[in-house]
């Protein structure tokens, strides 16, 4: 199937979603955290994007933006071949570092969540198993924040640097 | 000294020196592949350069049954106790051969995961230089190994400790940090 404009329906249907350039030719999107499951579900089921092809974690203290952290989700369609982006800006109090989680809708979410928890340390709230995936048990913070000394080492050996 | 055999006073010399020659051209290599360097030590197996032209292709995956470990790639912080491990396990005498800058140094991942070079756990004989050394290199270093071999200093065992911070070696009447051994040729 070819290519097609979904970005009508879907403005339609949500006028609150803000679009933004960056460098990508594919439509993207800032949306609330509490409007995320919604929008996900109808690119889901009436917009035919049937992949969750990636699911990040951004620190954007040093792009000077408020908030601190953002996640940027990317969908993909197989049947359509085309892709959309949707963005959900974090807070950074620890209290409110949190996004629904995605895993519902999408399993594939499940790792991608734990990775940028672990990375990042943005909660996913009602995820079912929120544990780090790459470091190890015992990891203090958070390594992909920009105030993570980048030589502080926390070898599992001891003594090893 | 009455044994039997002859009045000869350098039987044991004799016998480590058959020995080492026999240890030396039949190295069992366990190899530690964990990244890209792995492949080129699979280049080295292979008939091209044909490690066995040095006796050292029985390659074993079981550290029990080797008795020269070589590490080909990046060592993440959540794999050095796995290599420690598998460093123990090995046999008396063993040796070991840091392949590539990953493993000697962390090489230019020098961040949060990876380990600053295996050296901070385990001791090394030799060391590759190089992202990833050619097959030539490495078959370079097992033949200094070799080298290393006749010397004799390999029959001694050599007990290695962590201690603050860095792996130190036993070597007779002293103790001395592995990072110090190259100073002192
Ligand atoms: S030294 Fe280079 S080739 Fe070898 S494991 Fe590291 S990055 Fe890969």
């Amino acid at each position: 199937m070819e290519p097609r404009d979904f970005k009508a329906p879907l403005l339609e249907k949500f006028p609150f979603l803000a679009e933004f350039a960056w460098r990508s030719p594919f439509p993207s999107f800032y949306v609330p955290a509490d409007r995320l499951l919604g929008v996900a579900s109808f690119l889901r089921d009436d917009l035919g994007f049937d992949l969750l092809a990636d699911l990040a974690g951004l620190d954007c203290s040093e792009l000077g933006r408020t908030p601190r952290f953002e996640v940027v989700y990317n969908f993909y369609s197989i049947t359509h071949k085309d892709r959309v982006f949707l963005k959900v800006a974090v807070e950074e109090a620890q209290e409110l570092c949190e996004v629904p989680t995605m895993t519902g809708l999408y399993a594939t979410a499940n790792w991608y969540e734990r990775e940028v928890w672990d990375m990042f340390g943005v909660r996913f709230t009602g995820h079912p198993y929120l544990k780090r995936i790459l470091l190890y048990e015992g990891f203090e913070g958070h390594p992909l924040r920009k105030d993570y000394d980048i030589r502080h080492r926390q070898p599992l050996v001891p003594g090893a640097d | 000294m009455n044994s039997g055999l002859g009045d000869t006073p350098i039987l044991t010399t004799v016998l480590d020196t058959a020995v080492t020659w026999a240890r030396k051209y039949s190295l069992f290599p366990m190899p530690f592949g964990t990244a890209c360097c792995a492949i080129e030590y699979m280049a080295t197996v292979g008939s091209r350069f044909d490690v066995s032209r040095f006796g050292a292709e029985v390659v074993r995956f079981s550290p029990r049954q080797s008795d020269l470990l070589i590490v080909a790639g990046t060592i993440s912080q959540k794999m050095a106790p796995v290599l420690k491990r598998i460093y123990d396990q090995m046999l008396e005498p063993k040796w070991v051969i840091s392949m590539g800058v990953c493993a000697c140094s962390g090489g230019f991942y020098d961040n949060y995961a990876t380990l600053q070079g295996i050296d901070q756990i385990i001791p090394v004989d030799i060391y590759i230089p190089g992202c990833p050394p050619r097959p030539e290199a490495v078959i370079d270093a097992i033949v200094m190994l070799m080298k290393k071999m006749e010397n004799g200093e390999d029959l001694a065992r050599r007990p290695a400790r962590v201690e603050q911070g860095r792996v130190t070696m036993q070597l007779p009447g002293e103790t001395v940090p592995v990072a110090k051994l190259a100073e002192r040729t």
